[in-house]
């Protein structure tokens, strides 16, 4: 019986595989649930406070923030934000090669790229990419929370201040359904101009500010980048879950064909294992 | 003015507490009370912890405790982005009067690991919350 209890013993090998695949596709199913309402419930604070610096940035202020200027580009920034573990398919591996493209196009003009890693799988990326890494941070879990975010935020934003960057853009996976999430690189600052679909119009216009511009906007302005971070950490982990479901299904199905096919290679060995000996039988009939 | 109302949108970094056409809002800027009626003209400003009164179109009132933001008014819409923000029936007297007393004694207790400012900011959002209570309740 040529093979037939290796053959078992893999069927029992990839059986259990199937197991455990099947398994993680119900948790991060159950998972992807919880994320999808986190981050159904803290998109309205990042769409409106998106729509009040997209008035912000049409408007004529008497104070011109520095995060509203347009400077001379010498060096970029990317807050990635990636998963902490991997099996989630290609979503990190599609959000990289994103931003090595986006970062390609600054590189072949001379400018120079820096890194912040939100994630293990960025940061493990980067150190082998070889970018300069400001900031990293890992370990957020299924719920991260605003604080989680802002210790990398607030690197960015001193280098951004300090003139070391000129611009700062954020890398997530936008959630766009279960079977879709896209790389996303989005610009944070400079602000850049929001298409202006509202009765508002440009130039001509300032607030009344209570009491000065300069604080309200400074608040203002890093609230932003703080809640469409935090908004792309939400994404990414709905993402996640959901790629990680995808990838944990094709693999349970993918156990089941093996497993289909192996079980034939065994069943026709057994068989032909079984004729033999009739076959050996009959013919030490025949001799005697 | 032509219009009569202006869009409302209250919201917190945790949910959406009001989303709608109101009449007239009542707020507490940093720099006092605010009233703000249909074709207001632009106004950026932070708020402190305190209540937004809202009222709605057919005269309906709801109170929002929110605990500091910014408040942005356009003539035609109006955004409050709360740091946090509880809807008036949803307060909880007793952890509000728990929290005053904490930030009371944090104040009076020099070697308490609550920094004054910290201390003083949570009282202010104690007593604000208080206030809203007392405010349903008549």
């Amino acid at each position: 019986m040529a093979g037939g209890k290796e053959i078992k013993t893999k069927i029992g090998s990839i059986n259990n595989t199937q197991k455990i695949t099947s398994a993680m596709e119900m948790v991060a199913a159950s998972k992807m649930k919880k994320a999808q309402e986190r981050m159904a419930s803290s998109r309205p604070y990042a769409d409106s406070i998106r729509k009040v610096i997209g008035h912000v940035a049409h408007a004529n202020l008497e104070y011109k923030h520095p995060y509203l200027e347009e400077r001379d580009v010498k060096r970029v920034g990317y807050i990635v934000i990636s998963t902490d573990r991997g099996l989630c398919g290609g979503l990190n591996t599609n959000e990289f090669k994103a931003v090595v493209k986006h970062a390609k196009a600054y590189k072949d003009n001379g400018v120079d790229v820096d890194f912040a890693a939100i994630g293990n799988k960025a940061t493990g990326f980067f150190k082998r990419f070889g970018g300069r890494l400001l900031a990293q941070k890992s370990g957020l879990g299924d719920k991260p929370s605003v604080n989680d975010v802002l210790g990398t935020v607030q690197v960015m934003l001193d280098a951004f201040d300090e003139g070391k960057i000129d611009r700062l853009f954020v890398v997530y996976n936008k959630f766009v359904n279960t079977m879709k999430q896209e790389p996303t690189v989005a610009q944070l600052l400079p602000l850049p101009k929001a298409e202006s679909r509202d009765e508002v119009q440009s130039g001509s216009w300032d607030y009344l500010y209570e009491p000065n511009p300069q604080p309200i906007l400074e608040l203002l302005i890093c609230r932003y980048v703080e809640a469409t971070v935090y908004q792309g950490v939400v994404d990414n982990i709905a993402s996640e879950q959901a790629a990680r479901m995808v990838a944990m299904k094709a693999a349970t199905d993918n156990a089941e064909d093996l497993i289909d096919q192996l079980q034939l290679v065994y069943n026709k060995a057994r068989q032909a294992a079984i004729t033999q000996e009739i076959s050996e039988i009959v013919s030490g009939a025949e001799a005697v | 003015m032509a219009a009569k109302t202006v869009q409302l949108d209250v919201v917190s970094a945790e949910e959406r507490l009001f989303s709608g056409a109101v009449e007239t809002l009542q707020v507490t800027g940093s720099e006092g009370e605010l009233g703000i009626h249909p074709g207001h003209a632009p106004l950026l400003t932070t708020i402190k912890p305190g209540m937004v009164r809202v009222v709605k179109e057919g005269g309906e009132e709801e109170i929002i405790y929110v605990a500091g933001g910014v408040l942005e008014v356009q003539p035609h819409n109006v955004s409050v982005l709360a740091d946090t923000a509880i809807r008036g029936e949803e307060l909880d007297e007793q952890k509000a009067l728990e929290a005053m007393k904490h930030a009371e004694e944090a104040i009076a207790d020099q070697s308490s690991d609550l920094s004054y400012a910290e201390a003083a900011a949570e009282l202010a959002r104690a007593m604000a919350q208080l206030q809203i209570i007392r405010k349903l309740r008549k």
